[in-house]
């Protein structure tokens, strides 16, 4: 889709630039060398563990620090510099931020499209993002799910031409978490650039047209999710029951093999479509049938365990599950 | 300043009834309930022929700017700081700074509003005569907001947490009320305390308004005390203050 996964479109300018950027809070380096670019109409994310520096990058990007060193640039503009006219393409869903606990969803709504030269009709907003029912409800009284969509709403509704979301979806309920990528999908597919931090494989692997993986304050790599998984060690999951026991060495000798695993009888081995064959070939020698024969690519959870540092991995296998992790780089 | 973020904030202030209570009405109930005493309703030579009730009134002025600026406003700001309003705000064409002057705004126009309740209910209850020097106690009047609203962006300078600016109001806010003459006005006052009194923001404003109330031009030394003030706390708010 792209013709350089690394750099993009190298024509056009970039909506979003960001090139060494550093900043460091009391010493330590939150941000250490991040250099990524953003392509018109793309959603590109950020995927990293807690505290890696995702969420300090993007608060760079909104203008909301300053960097210590390194450039970024929005629309070609400084976001510190330049902030009212980056202020209004930029719509921003901050990871940890509230509202005047009496302000209802309507006045939100109407106060926050008023910042703004062209702003969307804050009516059909609020039903595609399902407020319509709350609309005369206080802040203080919104549930979180009601909540984070109001404050994607308040994102959109100033017409921005990139919008960046933090942790987008924590909090939300599985089916609001899926209509929020439709939403998603449909606002990219309506032009606007989208800039997403998150540590949901699953919402990066369906949403991301490319994936900027930090780690420790630095892009550990940068890739379509397709291409990020092509370069984990075992792309291809191969499991099955043989009828009759195999050769540990055999299966040892099968090219491109990344691991072997045995458990309970049944055979794990991690590789590429070349294992895949390999195997089918060695079960048709020996006549062996593999029962509950299950051929899998790797998941974008794999690789990015593959990608961060081995010391984060429970860590990071964690907060796939648990949605009200923070980070504590701020 | 945006105008809809004034707006906002004004309808907010509206959804605050403790807010309201303490602001606008009390005051003005303090005077009625002090001018409800006969013998506060009597002239009294060590005040200069005053009643108590005729003192009382510029006390009740001040009292309203005194728990808007210093109790209700550090708490509003600190709290929009806290919980990141702040910072939202700050990722708009709209800056931060838009929802604290907006918050001066509310809190400056609560307390204009207290003083004037305070004045008419003392001259329809208790006679007490209007300023006689309308543009001097208006003057005063004004300064004495500014300083308040100083006063209480400082304590939100200070106040990491509204539990911490909810202290430090409450640590400034009888110290002012003290000087405005509370419990004492500054005219009973022994003449050292009142020397004393008359160097701080609440007391030099108290001095202003009632020579302003007697008919004299408010003395350039109380105006020059409140215009110190203002500037030094103003000062020491923009050094101090945080958005986040």
């Amino acid at each position: 889709m792209w013709p350089d996964p690394a750099f993009g479109d190298a024509g056009a300018m970039s909506v979003i630039e960001v090139t060494d950027l550093r900043k460091s809070y009391g010493g330590r380096a939150a941000v250490d060398g991040v250099s990524l670019a953003v392509e018109e109409g793309e959603i590109f994310g950020i995927l990293g563990p807690n505290g890696a520096g995702k969420t300090t990058t993007v608060e760079c990007v909104e203008g909301l620090r300053v960097p210590d060193a390194g450039r970024v640039r929005v629309t070609g503009l400084d976001p510190v510099a330049d902030h009212a006219r980056v202020a209004r393409v930029l719509g921003a869903q901050l990871q940890q931020s509230e509202l005047q606990p009496k302000l209802t969803v309507r006045e939100a709504l109407e106060l926050y499209a008023s910042f703004y030269p062209r702003p969307l009709d804050w009516a059909p907003l609020a039903e595609r993002l399902g407020l319509t029912a709350q609309l005369t409800t206080r802040f203080a009284r919104l549930s979180g799910g009601q909540k984070q969509r109001l404050f994607i709403a308040l994102a959109l509704i100033g017409n921005p031409r990139v919008v960046v979301l933090d942790e987008l979806t924590t909090g939300l309920d599985p089916r609001a978490r899926r209509d929020t990528w439709q939403l998603i999908e449909d606002v990219r597919a309506s032009g606007v650039t989208v800039l997403l931090v998150t540590h949901f494989m699953e919402e990066a692997q369906r949403l991301c047209d490319r994936i900027a993986v930090i780690d420790k304050g630095r892009v550990a790599a940068l890739d379509t999710p397709a291409g990020l998984i092509r370069r984990s060690a075992g792309a291809t999951v191969i499991s099955f029951t043989p009828s009759a026991p195999l050769d540990d060495g055999e299966l040892a000798a099968l090219p491109a093999l990344a691991s072997v695993d045995r458990k309970e009888g049944r055979i794990t081995l991690a590789g590429t479509d070349e294992t895949v064959n390999a195997v089918i070939t060695l079960l048709a020698r020996h006549r062996v049938t593999a029962h509950q024969l299950r051929v899998v690519d790797a998941t974008l959870d794999d690789a990015f365990l593959d990608l961060t540092n081995t010391d984060t991995k429970a860590d990071t296998a964690d907060t796939a599950d648990t949605a009200d992790t923070k980070e504590t780089a701020s | 300043m945006s105008t809809a973020v004034l707006r906002t904030e004004v309808r907010l202030f509206r959804r605050e009834p403790g807010a309201i209570f303490w602001i606008l009405l009390f005051p003005t109930l303090l005077l009625v309930i002090l001018g409800s005493i006969p013998g506060f309703r009597e002239h009294q030579s060590d005040l200069g022929g005053l009643r108590t009730i005729d003192v009382y009134v510029p006390v009740a002025v001040l009292l309203g700017l005194i728990v808007g600026g210093l109790q209700s406003m550090p708490q509003t700001l600190t709290g929009y700081r806290e919980r990141g309003i702040l910072r939202r705000m700050a990722t708009t064409p709209v800056r931060p700074s838009a929802l604290l002057s907006a918050q001066m705004a509310v809190y400056g126009g609560a307390a204009l509003a207290s003083a004037l309740l305070a004045l008419v209910t003392g001259r329809l209850a208790f006679g007490v005569r209007l300023p006689e020097q309308p543009l001097g106690y208006l003057l005063a009047l004004l300064l004495a907001v500014l300083v308040a609203l100083a006063l209480g962006s400082v304590v939100s300078a200070l106040s990491r947490t509204t539990k911490i600016a909810g202290a430090i109001g409450s640590a400034v806010f009888f110290p002012s009320m003290f000087c405005a003459g509370v419990w004492l006005p500054v005219q009973s006052m022994p003449h050292l305390m009142a020397r004393i009194v008359d160097c701080t923001p609440f007391g030099a404003a108290a001095q202003a308004l009632n020579q302003a109330a007697a008919g004299h031009w408010p003395g350039w030394g109380h105006l020059g005390v409140l215009a110190a003030w203002i500037l030094l706390l103003t000062g020491a708010a923009v050094r101090w203050f945080r958005w986040e």
